[in-house]
């Protein structure tokens, strides 16, 4: 199977650059977005089942798909609009990579995914997946404005554009963060940036975890408008104690004032980080998020963040979890079962906290889905939509449980 | 429609239907002159369950339905045909919960904006997005149209506020989308509700974020002898790292449009423009973006600068600002308000090129808009009963379009495409993209029944299909 499908693609698209991905399976780098597009047709036409791939070093490899087509051949910077604080990107490149571009320009992407920092670009939006700077700057979705996306039978879609505010149409440009790929192949980007800030400070106190919890609600009823507040267990944040971090991000003076509110806000002990540690902190808790097969993603209020922790600690483990306390958005690694998984989220279910599994082993992920089961109603929409973006159903993406999880 | 209305009659009760012409006549137009039309019969549901009920039943009779607001619109999105049911949320107006701990709130579709605000305000908390009809327009409208305001620049539009929905689907089916805290539940079908312009459902309960009104609000009020010292003012502003809570600009003929009007706010009558420039947040951050930004001011050559830090001031300040378009009305019968975004950076160019079109056209245009994100207003004076002026200012609000377009810009910020867009949809996508568009409209509403005849031209979805790609 595998050889023919190479010798299908080369026949029809002539020099591709295809390679074997660890699984054994052929891999296709498509280097521009029609080549992708002439890949995803002919996929479709053959009906071979395809998983698309950024650098592979996030999500896991499925084992069962035809044909492997990676982005990472997608890795141009077609327009950087510094003074509209704007950029085109292809799909493949890399967040590290776009940021070194970016700063020459005075601008960046303020985002901190999970992950190392080759994660690229589409792999982050496909994923949905942010990290503590999502209280400062929104969830990935607030920064795109337009993308192209191939479609599953290889249409070329553009919708969105390249300025900040849009009504124009539907909005299949957001919808497409945290939808794993599962509606269609996304290949470039216009995104929204900031001006590189005057300073970037992180303090961190160390503690209990509901007194951090607390302190953390006590500096946002304060007014402290941090970039990140960050509660790590002690595993992430490598500290007997778990650790409340805060970035403060933006002008020099207004960064200043900030800083010295913090002692005036909490009883808590601060100690700031110097650049490199605050650099190497950060890092280190994006990385943390690899420290297990299992990664998910769990969205409570405010008020519900300790509660939620502990559910986490008593269905899972203490092991490797971050929580912003400003935003409620959860993250937990380690290893669980499917039968754990479809147990944790009847619970959260039932407290109106949806579970998304970021990533998990090839055979997890197809027993559990990204989403598991749909609320009423919902099961219908997304097939449909997955239909109009995927007619043949090529793209493998286990967005939902298998039918007897459902 | 006579058989529909008793059958509705039933579910709302005979008071709550209109059916005679004159009783329907306030529902003709959503503040777009240029477009209206008449329903065939308007009902007014009081709570969800008849909402449910009615869309249930229009699904039996396979008849079609437009969601209404408010109607101010501005785009003729909130308009039915004959042939359709116009379906009035305004009497779904309560507040169902309001949490300030979690900083939430769960509203009705027919809660006026403004309402929500003040609801909130007690807490220390608010509504951030804040459309200049705000006192009158309803969450639900903002839902369907993705609405946007002066104060979006720092805060970001409905979409950014809106965590989950309840919908009514065409067929009656009811489903929630997202979840409280705002992580999607599933694909983020939330972010492709927002903004569908009524096209996909009707959203019966919107749970949205609030946020913290801020400690230290500071105004200022800049004026400019030329619109490009006031354009490179707004990108300097922007590149320094500050976003400001807002970003305005108003042209001469606007500022003295006010000044002659009742809501006269002391604007400079003879600047070629004004800059209203708003900082928020803790008071010391403030102070430094204050002074980053009187420095940005100055070197642009603002040739004054006015400070308002009390609310009465700010008030004045504003007054001008949010009463523009009220006070056009003194100087023009008809007004159309037009609305389309550029790159922050082609403000300059694009501006003088708007100004040329009205001189080649003869028409008056005014321009007052959301300069940090580089969102045009620029409304055209005309009197409709002059067909010749009606004609010209047709030609005009096409130039401005594709010249907007041109620029790499998009035909609407924040009123949506309506009616009045939809011919300029093929100017920014392609017709693969409309059809795909169509598909996900068809995945939501498979019979075309709500809101039909909107966003996107018709012709594409049939071309496509012609085409047999599909």
């Amino acid at each position: 199977m595998s050889d023919h499908i190479a010798a299908r693609l080369r026949e029809s698209l002539g020099a591709v650059a295809l390679t074997q991905s660890p699984g054994g399976r052929p891999r296709v780098a498509p280097d521009t977005i029609e080549n992708a597009a002439g890949v995803l047709a002919l996929a479709s036409a053959e009906g071979w089942s395809v998983q698309l791939e950024g650098q592979g070093s996030w999500g896991l490899p499925s084992a069962t798909a035809d044909l492997v087509v990676t982005t990472t051949g997608l890795d141009t910077i077609p327009k950087i609009a510094a003074a509209d604080l704007v950029a085109t990107v292809q799909a493949g490149v890399s967040l590290a990579e776009l940021n070194r571009k970016l700063h020459d320009a005075g601008i960046w992407l303020p985002w901190d995914p999970p992950g190392g920092p080759d994660r690229t670009i589409g792999g982050i939006i496909a994923a949905g997946t942010a990290g503590p700077l999502r209280l400062g700057f929104g969830p990935i979705r607030d920064s795109l404005v337009g993308c192209t996306i191939v479609t599953g039978d290889g249409r070329i879609l553009r919708p969105g554009g390249i300025v900040v505010k849009n009504v124009a149409g539907y909005d299949l440009t957001r919808f497409q963060a945290g939808g794993f790929g599962a509606f269609g192949l996304i290949a470039e980007l216009h995104l929204r940036l900031r001006a590189n800030p005057g300073a970037d400070r992180t303090h961190l106190a160390h503690g209990d975890r509901d007194i951090l919890t607390r302190a953390g609600r006590g500096l946002i009823d304060g007014g402290l408008e941090p970039a990140s507040l960050e509660l790590l267990s002690p595993a992430l944040g490598a500290h007997a104690d778990w650790t409340l971090a805060v970035r403060l991000i933006g002008p020099d003076a207004a960064i200043g004032a900030q800083a010295a509110a913090l002692h005036g806000l909490t009883t808590l002990s601060w100690m700031e980080l110097t650049r490199e540690q605050a650099s190497a902190f950060w890092h280190q808790a994006a990385r943390g998020a690899l420290g297990g097969p299992v990664t998910l993603r769990l969205g409570t209020l405010l008020d519900g963040i300790d509660a939620t922790i502990d559910l986490l600690e008593e269905r899972l483990d203490s092991g490797l979890i971050s929580a912003g306390a400003g935003t409620g958005s959860l993250r937990w690694t380690g290893s669980a079962s499917a039968e754990t998984l479809i147990q944790l989220r009847r619970i959260t279910a039932e407290r109106e906290i949806p579970l998304t599994v970021e990533r998990a082993p090839g055979d997890v992920l197809a027993a559990v889905g990204h989403f598991g089961a749909y609320r009423e109603g919902v099961g219908r929409l997304v097939a449909g939509l997955r239909g109009a973006f995927d007619p043949q159903g090529i793209l493998q993406v286990p967005t939902d449980a298998e039918p007897h999880d459902a | 429609m006579a058989a529909l209305s008793e059958e509705l009659a039933a579910v709302v009760g005979p008071r709550w239907i209109r059916h005679r012409q004159a009783e329907l006549a306030v529902f003709r137009a959503d503040g777009l002159p240029t477009h209206e039309v008449t329903p065939g019969l308007a009902v007014l549901p009081g709570t969800r369950e008849q909402v449910i009920e009615i869309v249930r039943l229009l699904y039996r009779h396979r008849t079609p339905f437009v969601a209404r607001g408010a109607g101010t619109g501005l785009s003729g999105g909130a308009l039915a045909e004959s042939d359709a049911v116009l379906i009035v949320l305004t009497r779904l107006n309560r507040i169902l919960r309001l949490d300030p701990a979690a900083r939430r709130a769960v509203v009705e579709p027919g809660v006026v904006n403004a309402r929500l605000t003040e609801a909130a305000a007690p807490f220390g908390l608010h509504y951030a997005p804040d459309p200049s009809s705000q006192s009158a327009c309803t969450i639900g409208g903002n839902v369907a149209e993705n609405a946007g305001g002066p104060h979006c620049l720092k805060y970001g539009v409905t979409t950014n506020h809106v965590v989950a929905l309840e919908v009514v689907l065409p067929d009656g089916t009811v489903t929630r989308l997202g979840s409280p805290q705002g992580e999607p539940w599933g694909p983020d079908l939330v972010a492709l509700f927002v903004g569908s312009e009524g096209m996909f459902g009707i959203a019966t309960e919107v749970t949205v974020r609030l946020v913290p009104v801020p400690r230290e609000i500071r105004t200022f009020l800049a004026a400019f002898s030329t619109i490009r010292a006031a354009s490179e003012a707004v990108s300097g502003i922007i590149a320094a790292g500050v976003v400001p809570a807002a970003l305005e600009m108003m042209d001469g003929p606007c500022v003295r449009a006010v000044e002659a009007s009742i809501y006269a706010a002391g604007y400079p009558t003879d600047a070629a423009a004004v800059l209203l420039v708003e900082l928020d947040g803790r008071p010391e951050s403030v102070d430094e973006e204050e002074r980053v930004v009187t420095g940005v001011l100055a070197r642009c050559g603002a040739s004054e600068v006015r400070t308002a830090t009390t609310a009465t001031d700010r008030a004045r300040l504003w007054q001008g600002r949010k009463k523009a378009f009220g006070a056009m009305g003194r100087v023009t019968r008809d007004l159309i308000v037009q609305d389309a975004v550029v790159p922050r950076s082609t403000l300059p160019e694009v501006l003088d090129a708007i100004a040329r079109i009205a001189a080649q056209e003869q028409v008056t245009v005014v321009n007052v808009f959301h300069a940090g994100d580089g969102n045009l207003h620029p409304n055209i004076c005309y009197d409709r009963r002059d067909a010749a002026l009606v004609a010209r200012v047709q030609r005009a609000s096409r130039a401005i379009m594709e010249t907007c377009v041109a620029a790499g810009g998009t035909i609407t910020g924040e009123h949506g495409v309506g009616s009045d867009k939809i011919d300029f949809m093929p100017l920014i996508f392609d017709p693969a993209t409309l059809s795909a568009m169509c598909d996900v409209r068809r995945v939501f509403d498979p019979e075309g029944r709500a809101n039909p005849g909107k966003v996107i031209p018709l012709r594409s979805c049939r071309e496509w299909r012609a085409g047999g790609i599909a």
